[in-house]
């Protein structure tokens, strides 16, 4: 129950092409995120599963059953696909109640008054919205409104939840309180969930498994922690991360890899190659010093952002620039010196040409 | 492998338009956009009712027709002929048929629109931007002349200074000072043109106010903080923005005023003053359809020009911007010493506009003996008399009329039957261009539900005649009936009620209809609990405009009407041919303060409900 199949699914609006050749499988009960910058073609994807929108060419399937098939002429409409969407906006009707925006859906389906009323309770002790059913929308505030959404949906109890970009909406703490409580929604409801966002945080922490679009295709699938750790391009390296990775172009030489101001030594795998290459390191990875060490690469200070837990230091080695992110709250005069170190097995190595991953690194 | 050949023989990767499975898939998708089935519907209706009956007359014009045979017994019925268009442009006749009319309809339009405009401007920036009293009263006030006929003031101009010149009873003024008003003063153009400016500039008024209210005053406030002094404000900054209301109102005056018939028939046809749509009038009157329908075409075509010089004017995006009443901060300049001599002044206008003609029209209607106003003549006859052969060609009071009460019934009917045609089809084309946006038929929709706005009244009027007065198919000829009258009254008000359709279903989020339609909900109950409750409020005020719009229609509908679907306008209109000025002054009154008492109830109603407070996102 609730597998849903993207099958070649093709989408322009006029001359734009926003979904290229799409194929998309999730499991059951899986927690899927599509993470991608806006106009990447992401909540295009999911409206199409909803059937909200058509796409041009390709296959739907949701649980084994054809829901859209563009050349055997099948379109089911949204009504019939039963699926529950949370929408950006939440979508909650402003002239109803919150009991009335939960059980419209269940009256028209004709259930019981008695059901009913066990499904509206239930569904709003889940949200902690108890006796908040007689407000209107517009007396609630972000945070409520967005968990009325989801009460309207567990109300319905479907076997496949999407929800488009849902927080945010919401300020930032109030996403990090929602965001656990959706991954409580997803686990309590055993639901399969298609999660689209541009929020790499939110990614992150929610998904089993994350799909990374831009401009319509695929860019790397896999978990949060393969996308985080095994870039499999340039696109993907520098959308996921914060602060971003640290990507340095140079020459081939000498078993080393000469850029303009740095030499990063190769592992053996790589020394042998020639012509130009693209490393990549992420600013954790990045060994720092105080103190002169041996081999190791000076570096001066610019910019110092401690954000608390971590802090954010800007280094320039020459003139090329190299973002560090160091454990702890700490301070540095500008001009400090450094010395930095790269490891091995940290780093990404790209294709200047076809910007893939050459090697993924063992992390 | 069929798919890889579809693929391959379509360029762009879509099977083959007229292929059997994608004429099942189109036929599937059609079922899943409810907003292109009413679209296509709507589509046909509107071009059956509105483009279909323009090429008929545009094809009656252009053939012999069998009430031409009078004049050259030689034809043949059916026959291209340009008989008509020679009558109308190329013969003795034409001088009286098309070219005096045509000078007269245009320099009644431009004195009318200038006036109109002048008044109504100088009205919305005393009552936005100055600190006049009473502005809450005065607000009130100033749109009753909306409410009115626009020939309720003619009436009224005829009870003060009505002559001896085509018998029957004299007015007030000679009444009063024995003395006659000359011609020019009683009939033709000038009093048209003042009457016609005391009615219109509502419109004027209503469209220039609610754009000023709209123009923040912090961009004023910009202006002066650069530099500029209050005049060169006003002239680069304040005026631009108003353009386009002000175009808006000046296109919508000079139509309305082509088309309008009460007032140049009431106030011309004494002293044989001719407009364009008197002369139609007269022409369907004489059997000349030909000339009627050259005449009407020619009348579009006039205000299709009108309406294109004005959009290169001002620019065809900015003509019809809607205004809405977004309140933002409004500086009120202080008028100082002439704040009390201003608010007089205003006051005396509205004596003048809105308290004189009721007053004339109620005094009127309680004389016993026409042209006799002194108190001892008065008389509530007119009001609850029982019928007395040697008063009045014996018809009763009104409130024993059959044949008024029924016109009354018809009126009430008719305004109804508009308001919930018109707020249906508004609300569906509304639905069906907004959701269909991006769409071709989309387009198409909106073009032609606004294309009766181009057709002056009279010439819609006699559109309609040449189109139902014999039967097409299923359909009975309609001339003469009840039916023909709401339909044109819908057609008419419908480029009114669907931007309140396009503007009420705009305002309600798309993803408010879809998180319905993912849950399961139909489209008929997504539009019976979402749709319509949430545009509930544009709707009501939409409808009851169409509701006052049908009330007091009168060219419009004047060539449809006999006694088989006579309605209120009509009725007073055929009082006043036969000089019967008791009747149709009670009759009137009545009308007017009929619409005024339903716009309030329905005003008052509509806020009770709570409409209008909705906080749709």
């Amino acid at each position: 129950m609730g597998q849903i199949l993207l099958n070649g699914i093709v989408k322009s609006y006029g001359k734009e092409v926003v979904v290229k050749n799409l194929d998309l499988t999730v499991e059951t009960g899986e927690f899927l995120t599509i993470l991608g910058p806006s106009g990447c073609g992401k909540t295009t994807t999911l409206r199409m599963v909803a059937g909200l929108e058509e796409p041009d060419q390709g296959m739907i399937k949701l649980d084994d059953k054809v829901v859209f098939s563009r050349n055997d002429g099948v379109v089911v409409p949204p009504e019939a696909r039963h699926l529950g969407l949370i929408f950006q906006s939440y979508a909650l009707w402003p002239h109803m109640t919150v009991a009335k925006n939960i059980t419209l859906a269940l009256k028209e389906q004709k259930i019981s008054k008695s059901e009913i009323a066990d499904r509206l309770k239930n569904a709003l002790e889940m949200v902690q919205l108890t006796g908040y059913a007689e407000r209107y929308p517009s007396e609630l505030s972000g945070g409520q409104q967005q968990r009325v959404a989801v009460a309207r949906l567990i109300a319905l109890r479907p076997k496949i939840l999407l929800m488009d970009e849902p927080l945010s909406n919401l300020d930032a703490k109030l996403r990090t309180e929602m965001r656990a409580s959706l991954k409580r929604l997803h686990r309590d409801l055993t639901a399969t969930t298609v999660y689209v966002t541009h929020d790499q945080i939110e990614a992150l922490t929610l998904s089993d498994r994350v799909i990374i679009m831009n401009e319509g295709r695929i860019m790397q699938e896999g978990s949060p922690y393969d996308i985080y750790h095994h870039p499999a391009n340039i696109f993907v390296a520098e959308f996921i991360g914060d602060p971003g990775i640290n990507l340095f172009e140079g020459k081939i030489d000498n078993g080393k890899i000469k850029c303009s101001d740095i030499e990063i030594p190769l592992p053996e795998n790589f020394a042998k190659n020639k012509g130009r290459l693209i490393v990549g390191v992420r600013p954790e990875k990045i060994e720092v010093s105080e103190t002169k060490k041996n081999g190791w690469q000076e570096v001066v200070t610019g910019i110092i952002q401690p954000t608390g837990a971590n802090t954010i230091i800007e280094v320039k080695a020459g003139e090329t620039p190299i973002t560090l992110l160091q454990n702890g709250f700490i301070t540095l005069p500008e001009n400090s010196k450094l010395w930095i170190n790269f490891e091995h097995d940290t780093l990404s190595f790209f294709d200047p040409e076809t910007q893939e991953n050459l090697r993924n690194n063992v992390g | 492998m069929w798919v890889e050949f579809m693929a391959i023989s379509a360029g762009n990767n879509k099977p083959k338009f007229w292929s059997i499975r994608n004429i099942f898939y189109q036929s599937y998708r059609l079922k899943n956009r409810p907003e292109l089935i009413i679209g296509l519907v709507a589509l046909c209706f509107l071009s059956f009712v509105v483009l279909v009956p323009l090429l008929q007359i545009i094809k009656d014009a252009l053939t012999f027709q069998s009430y031409d045979l009078a004049y050259e017994p030689d034809g043949v019925v059916g026959e291209f002929t340009l008989f008509h268009l020679d009558r109308v442009f190329n013969q003795p006749i034409s001088a009286a048929l098309f070219y005096k009319p045509l000078l007269n309809s245009l320099k009644m339009g431009f004195a009318v629109t200038v006036i109109a405009l002048s008044v109504g401007f100088c009205l919305a920036w005393l009552m936005v931007r100055t600190n006049v009293y009473f502005k809450g009263i005065f607000g009130g006030m100033l749109v009753i002349p909306y409410m009115m006929p626009s020939w309720v003031m003619a009436i009224a101009w005829l009870s003060l200074f009505k002559n001896d010149r085509i018998g029957g009873s004299e007015g007030l003024l000679t009444y009063l000072t024995g003395v006659q008003a000359p011609d020019w003063v009683a009939y033709g153009f000038f009093p048209i043109v003042i009457t016609l400016a005391l009615h219109y500039y509502a419109y004027a008024y209503l469209l220039i106010s609610g754009a000023l209210a709209t123009v923040d005053s912090e961009l004023e406030e910009a202006g002066a903080t650069s530099g500029m002094g209050k005049w060169k404000r006003i002239r680069v900054i304040t005026m631009p923005l108003l353009m386009p209301a002000i175009g808006s109102a000046i296109v919508l005056t000079f139509i309305r005023i082509l088309g309008t018939f009460g007032t140049p028939a009431l106030l011309g046809l004494p002293v044989r003053f001719f407009t364009f749509s008197t002369q139609i009038y007269a022409s369907i009157n004489a059997r000349n359809q030909g000339d009627a329908f050259v005449l009407a075409l020619v009348l579009i075509v006039l205000a299709i020009s009108f309406i294109w010089i004005n959009s290169r004017i001002i620019g065809v995006r900015k003509s019809y911007v809607t205004m809405t009443g977004k309140g933002f901060r409004k500086s009120e300049s202080d008028l100082g010493k002439m704040r009390w001599p201003v608010t007089v002044l205003l006051i005396l206008f509205l004596c003048i506009t809105v308290a004189m003609p009721l007053i004339l029209l109620l005094w009127e209607s309680l004389t016993l003996i026409p042209g006799d106003y002194s108190l001892s003549n008065l008389t509530t006859y007119f009001w609850k008399g029982q019928g007395d052969v040697s008063l009045a060609y014996g018809e009763p009071g009104i409130i024993h009329n059959k044949g008024i009460l029924g016109a009354l019934l018809n009126s009430i009917k008719l305004g109804f039957a508009a308001a919930i045609f018109n707020g249906i089809l508004g609300l569906l084309v509304g639905y069906a261009v907004v959701r269909g946006r991006g769409d071709r038929l989309s387009k198409w929709l909106e073009s032609i539900a606004f294309a009766p706005y181009i057709f002056p009244s009279i010439a819609l009027g006699a559109i309609y005649i040449g189109m139902f007065s014999t039967s097409i198919g299923p359909i009975p000829a309609l001339y003469g009936t009840f039916t023909i009258l709401i339909l044109i009254t819908v057609i008419k008000n419908l480029p009114f009620t669907s931007r309140t359709g396009i503007a009420a279903i705009l305002q309600i989020h798309q993803s408010l209809e879809e998180a319905a339609r993912v849950q399961g909900i139909g489209w008929f109950r997504r539009m019976l609990r979402i749709i319509i409750p949430l545009s509930m409020s544009g709707l009501v005020a939409g409808m009851l405009l169409t509701f006052i719009t049908a009330m007091r229609e009168l060219s419009l509908i004047i060539l449809l009407i006999s006694p088989g679907n006579m309605v209120l306008t009509g009725l007073i209109f055929s009082y006043q041919e036969q000089d019967m000025a008791q009747h149709s002054s009670a009759v009137t009154l009545a009308l007017v303060l009929i619409i005024i008492t339903i716009s309030v109830i329905v005003r008052v109603m509509s806020r009770s409900a709570g409409v209008g407070r909705l906080n749709v996102t």
